[in-house]
């Protein structure tokens, strides 16, 4: 028994090391596609860190009228807005491009010979580019977050930082979750783009103060169906001590462990309806 | 003249095949503005002691978002600039060359094609949220106002349209144009009152703002429908308004002169 438990854990252990060797090769491809249009990256990037701008000229005049949005001050708002960024252009850089182009893989019977590979076909799905732009407007969203905690004199500890890096990181699994169950639409109706599209409204829900919500309906599918009032709202509160218990710690996660399930049910049965196109 | 209504009539089959797509995009666009309302509430209820912020009471401040949601449903310019900068970099525009069709005339009765179909299809959504906010859904004063509200309207649009036209023609000159289109957007987005309304904006600030034509891509024609401008300024800024829709069809035209000099036809 403890030999047979032993060569599971040297399988699993292999591969492992397998997907990790894959992963390397799809990043190097994605670096050698991106330097081959260096203007548009460049631009990209300027785009975004404009957008990004905008959302904090909104709190800047926002805060010219009032002290507080329900509990929250203004440099507390600001590092939400910082940390719902940093999630959103993690997200965007591992897996944005991936759930908008699985229509295109669909649509065109692309995804056949992505069957065939003796890889899962999820990982490969999922992981096939990724944008490298984002990772920079990710460490734009640092510098703020950064130069908040300075206006609010947070001087969190190593343990602390460290519990907020992975709850952001369960925000962008939830978020990979969720649009990619909804890109899985497109194995119904092939036109599935606007869907994947129309999430991007969400996004505008995560960088709001959940204290602005009151118990309602709207409070109740943000937090329980689409729980965008908790991706970037448990991270930023656990940094600034504003969590009221740990259960929203539980919530967060346990919600993460909710899409996990349901996006993977929803891919399964999509897949096994899934009759090939043009090929 | 007939032939550019048999474009209309084009336009609004090929849009009608969308109409899912459409009811979608109008219901996911209620998000971000209930979202937003419901901030103002927050706002509001955090300075329970003063009634008016800026100038707006919660009513005002409530119809603004929704009027400006409704002006944008019928104004915005959805697809249009990417299928112009697509037509150029594929060469299908050199067909319009060779035919007795103004390219001009003939992409904006496809947008007022599109706009009918989206406004139409939004209108059920968008009713139905009037009618659950409807204690803070503002009523035009009198009937002058909705009029004018209207044809201000009629004047976002065009210049809307024309400003993504002009935008789209970069085409000509550049590979990727997405990007100036994001950029355009963004502009768009914060200085034509989309986050808020310009003037709780600092007065110079807003005053500076009001000598480029984004506040006249929304902002403007809510702010007649609210009653915010009136009288003398509300004339001038109509005027103001049709002097931008007058440049930026100059400024398209010449775009559209230069750039079929440079065009290549590739692939066409």
């Amino acid at each position: 028994m403890n030999a047979s438990s032993h060569s599971r854990a040297f399988a699993g252990w292999g591969l492992l090391r397998r997907y990790a060797r894959l992963y390397g090769a799809l990043w190097r491809n994605s670096v050698v596609r991106e330097m081959g249009f260096k203007t548009n990256f460049v631009l990209w990037i300027f785009v975004e860190m404009l957008w990004f701008a905008l959302q904090i000229a909104f709190i800047a005049v926002i805060y010219q009228h009032t002290d507080r949005i329900a509990t929250w001050s203004k440099w507390q708002v600001v590092m939400l807005i910082g940390a719902s960024h940093f999630i959103q252009q993690v997200f965007t850089a591992v897996f944005l491009l991936n759930c908008s182009n699985l229509s295109e893989l669909v649509r065109t019977g692309r995804l056949d010979f992505l069957l065939l590979l003796p890889i899962n076909t999820r990982f490969l799905v999922s992981f096939r580019q990724v944008d490298l732009g984002a990772f920079v407007n990710a460490a734009s969203a640092v510098a703020v977050m950064i130069y908040a905690a300075r206006q609010l004199d947070l001087e969190p500890g190593i343990v602390q930082v460290l519990a907020f890096l992975a709850l952001c990181v369960a925000g962008v699994l939830i978020h990979y979750f969720l649009m990619f169950l909804l890109a899985t639409i497109c194995f119904w109706t092939v036109r599935a783009q606007g869907i994947v599209w129309g999430y991007y409204n969400l996004f505008t829900v995560a960088r709001l103060p959940d204290g602005a919500f009151r118990p309602g309906v709207f409070k109740t599918v943000f937090t329980l169906a689409l729980p965008m009032l908790l991706v970037s709202n448990v991270p930023v509160k656990l940094l600034v001590g504003m969590l009221e218990s740990p259960l929203e710690i539980a919530l967060l996660l346990g919600m993460a462990c909710v899409c996990f399930v349901i996006s993977e049910a929803g891919w399964r049965a999509s897949v096994r309806q899934y009759t090939s196109a043009g090929s | 003249m007939n032939k550019y209504w048999h474009v209309v009539g084009v336009g609004i089959q090929n849009t009608l095949v969308y109409r899912v797509n459409f009811l979608f995009r109008a219901c996911f666009a209620l998000i971000p503005l209930m979202a937003t309302i419901y901030l103002w509430r927050a706002i509001f209820a955090s300075n329970a002691d003063s009634p008016q912020i800026a100038g707006y009471s919660l009513a005002t401040m409530t119809s603004y978002y929704l009027l400006a949601t409704i002006v944008d449903a019928l104004t915005a310019v959805a697809e249009d600039d990417w299928q112009i900068a697509a037509d150029i970099k594929d060469g299908r525009i050199s067909q319009f060359l060779l035919k007795p069709i103004d390219y001009l005339a003939y992409r904006l009765c496809l947008f007022g094609a599109g706009r009918i179909i989206y406004a139409a299809v939004a209108a059920l959504p968008a009713t139905l949220f009037i009618v659950v906010q409807r204690s803070h859904f503002l009523l035009p004063s009198d009937g002058l106002t909705l009029v004018l509200f209207l044809a201000s309207t009629v004047l976002t649009a065009l210049l809307q349209f024309l400003m993504s036209y002009t935008i789209a023609l970069l085409a000509f000159w550049v590979l990727e144009v997405s990007t100036f289109i994001f950029i355009l957007f963004a502009f768009e987005y914060i200085a034509g009152g989309h986050l808020f309304p310009l003037d709780i904006l600092p007065s110079a600030l807003a005053n500076a703002l009001s000598y480029t034509p984004f506040p006249y891509q929304l902002y403007f024609p809510v702010s007649i429908y609210l009653g915010r401008i009136a009288g003398d300024e509300l004339w001038r800024g109509l005027l103001i308004q049709s002097f931008w829709v007058a440049t930026l069809f100059g400024l398209a035209r010449f775009a559209w002169h230069r750039g079929i000099r440079r065009y290549a036809a590739v692939g066409g």
